[in-house]
């Protein structure tokens, strides 16, 4: 208390929240593991369909292996940016079964910036996963064909969405009741929610009973965005509503989550950190 | 002098679990308050209402002159927190992690890295700074939870069970850095199992059971009503029981305390070795062979025993209590 400056709370949160992000990033490099693995996975997406799947997928092209491979990049691209749920939950679970929670809450920081901390330094991470991804796609043969300004769109979309995403992962991880139930809770959901959507299939393709479920899922928002932001094939254009509006519609999304979770999980971490302890 | 921590009929429920019942106490600046009682007793969801992380449900408490239901904010500038378990980033270096909680404390980058510092070398842990805390061992652990808890100069500090789990060693050497900071003017409340440790530390002792406090005064003051030293017997054939308790009862100060099942008998004595070297001849006088004879100092159940007329139980710890209520509101 001795050298304590004023400052307006938001400067605070964050500088309190930078603090915080620092102590992760630091964690990252400690275990590059966690990162290493964060980044095999979708290699491993576009590899397994690009060239096992791929194949058997029909666009109403007669089977172009090559035009696939540009629809099937901005999928993975939206089916990553779900798993940035799995970038957090386990290590907001680890942290609130801790003593360091109690460390947080005696000291006079914002009392949000333990969590925006964290969800930042998982941006980080997951930036760095689209920029992995990038680079395989086009190692397979997918190309940007957008203008630079949708280039950029399509890029700050998926990160928005990233971090959106992170926020979700972080209520869930305040939920568990210990970090490997986190770790499977995390990401149970994501699949039938990837699967059931345009990332790897056209939604036409799909019974008639699944497309309109399909045709609203986040996820298929997202992966039509990325295809109509990088200039990539979009078979079967559809007409229903949200695929009329993919672009606009995925922001929707990305805000509507953040809106959501941000202050449920600041609620839960208030009346998690408050009444127990591991 | 003024007062530095004030607790006012403080009340906490669990669900059915009634973990404070209406409890008071003060400590004045600059000393050390010991918070003394079996696990469950209450001690730890009192120093965590104190810390700002529970709210309590009746009663009030200040620290350093800040309510801490209504003023938390300025209440987490003045206290200094260390709890049963280490508070610290596994990951992250000693040195990084004092650095992350004095910037967390609101100190400017430079301060941040000159105390941390400075806390590593005052808490011998200079060497080992800049190594993950991985590697620390039990004892360097809670000596950098300590120091992360002093980042900020605390007025007031907190210290739930600090020795709990140290060998002899360590426990010494946290007892000399808690005098330390009480010389230099830091308020403490500690909680311990120990009456030894309450004995060494605490100028005024807090007993409690059940979440009620049961005693409180200067630790001279609480042997007192304990009675000192006791000794301890085993007779070697129960039918002597009484005969032996009959034989030496006259060397007691007190009431002594007798368990047939153990074939024991406690017998509390002022005359300390005096008192055993008596019991001994009037025994032997008696042909009363005994199995085991000892002195001892009064322990927490020696308080216990003749606070409550029970031995400390260990019932269900609070947080368990807590934890089985899942997501409970504030």
């Amino acid at each position: 208390m001795s050298s304590q400056t004023p400052r307006p709370a938001l400067g605070w949160f964050i500088s309190d929240s930078l603090a915080v992000t620092k102590r992760h990033v630091i964690k990252i490099t400690r275990i590059p593991e966690t990162l290493f693995f964060a980044l095999i996975q979708p290699v491993m997406f576009v590899l397994l369909f690009a060239f096992v799947f791929g194949g058997a997928i029909n666009l109403g092209d007669g089977g172009d292996p090559k035009a696939y491979r540009e629809f099937l990049i901005p999928g993975i691209f939206a089916q990553t940016v779900m798993f940035a749920v799995a970038s957090i939950t386990v290590g907001i679970t680890e942290d609130a079964n801790k003593g360091i929670m109690d460390r947080f809450k005696s000291l006079p920081m914002s009392p949000g910036a333990v969590l925006s901390g964290h969800t930042f330094a998982s941006l980080v991470q997951n930036l760095l996963v689209i920029v992995m991804l990038s680079i395989t796609g086009y190692a397979v043969g997918w190309r940007i064909r957008g203008s630079a300004v949708d280039t950029l769109l399509g890029f700050a979309l998926l990160a928005l969405f990233a971090y959106a995403i992170t926020w979700m992962g972080a209520w869930i991880g305040l939920h568990m009741p210990s970090p490997e139930v986190a770790g499977t809770a995390g990401l149970a959901w994501i699949f039938p929610l990837t699967f059931a959507s345009s990332v790897f299939t056209p939604i036409a393709t799909m019974p008639s009973w699944l497309q309109g479920f399909a045709q609203w899922n986040p996820v298929s928002c997202l992966a039509l965005a990325t295809r109509d932001l990088f200039g990539n094939p979009i078979p079967f254009p559809g007409t229903s509503f949200p695929e009329q509006h993919a672009v606009a519609l995925s922001f929707g999304y990305a805000f509507l989550i953040l809106a959501i979770f941000a202050p449920l999980s600041v609620r839960a971490f208030k009346s998690r950190s408050a009444n127990s302890r591991g | 002098m003024s007062t530095a921590i004030e607790v006012n009929g403080l009340t906490k429920h669990f669900g059915q679990v009634k973990a404070l019942n209406g409890i008071n106490f003060e400590v004045q600046q600059g000393t050390v308050l010991g918070l003394l009682g079996p696990n469950g007793s209450g001690k730890t969801t009192t120093v965590r209402i104190l810390a700002t992380l529970l709210t309590p449900d009746a009663g009030f408490a200040k620290v350093g002159g800040f309510d801490v239901t209504k003023d938390p904010a300025k209440v987490r500038t003045e206290i200094g927190l260390t709890g049963q378990y280490a508070a610290v980033d596994e990951y992250l270096t000693g040195r990084e992690n004092l650095e992350l909680f004095g910037r967390l404390f609101h100190l400017s980058k430079k301060d941040s890295a000159k105390r941390a510092t400075e806390l590593l070398e005052r808490f011998d842990l200079a060497d080992a700074g800049d190594r993950g805390i991985k590697g620390y061992s039990g004892g360097m652990r809670r000596r950098l939870d300590l120091a992360a808890s002093l980042i900020g100069n605390p007025s007031v500090l907190f210290l739930d069970e600090p020795t709990t789990g140290l060998d002899p060693r360590s426990r010494i050497g946290m007892w000399d850095v808690i005098n330390e900071l009480v010389k230099d003017g830091t308020t403490v409340l500690l909680t311990t199992q120990y009456l030894e440790e309450a004995d060494q530390l605490a100028s005024k002792i807090v007993v409690l059971d059940h979440g009620n406090v049961i005693a409180q005064g200067t630790s001279d003051e609480l042997k007192a009503s304990v009675g000192g030293d006791r000794i301890e017997l085993i007779v070697a054939d129960g039918q002597q029981l009484n005969k032996a308790v009959e034989t030496i009862s006259s060397i007691g100060s007190g009431q002594p305390i007798i368990d047939e099942i153990s074939k024991r008998v406690l017998v509390p004595v002022s005359g300390g070795s005096k008192a055993i070297l008596e019991t001994v001849r009037r025994l032997d006088e008696a042909k009363i062979e005994i199995e085991d004879i000892s002195l001892r100092r009064p322990t927490l159940d020696d308080v216990f025993l003749s606070l409550t007329g029970h031995i400390a139980e260990e019932v269900v710890e609070e947080q368990t209590a807590a934890r089985g209520r899942k997501g409970g509101k504030k």
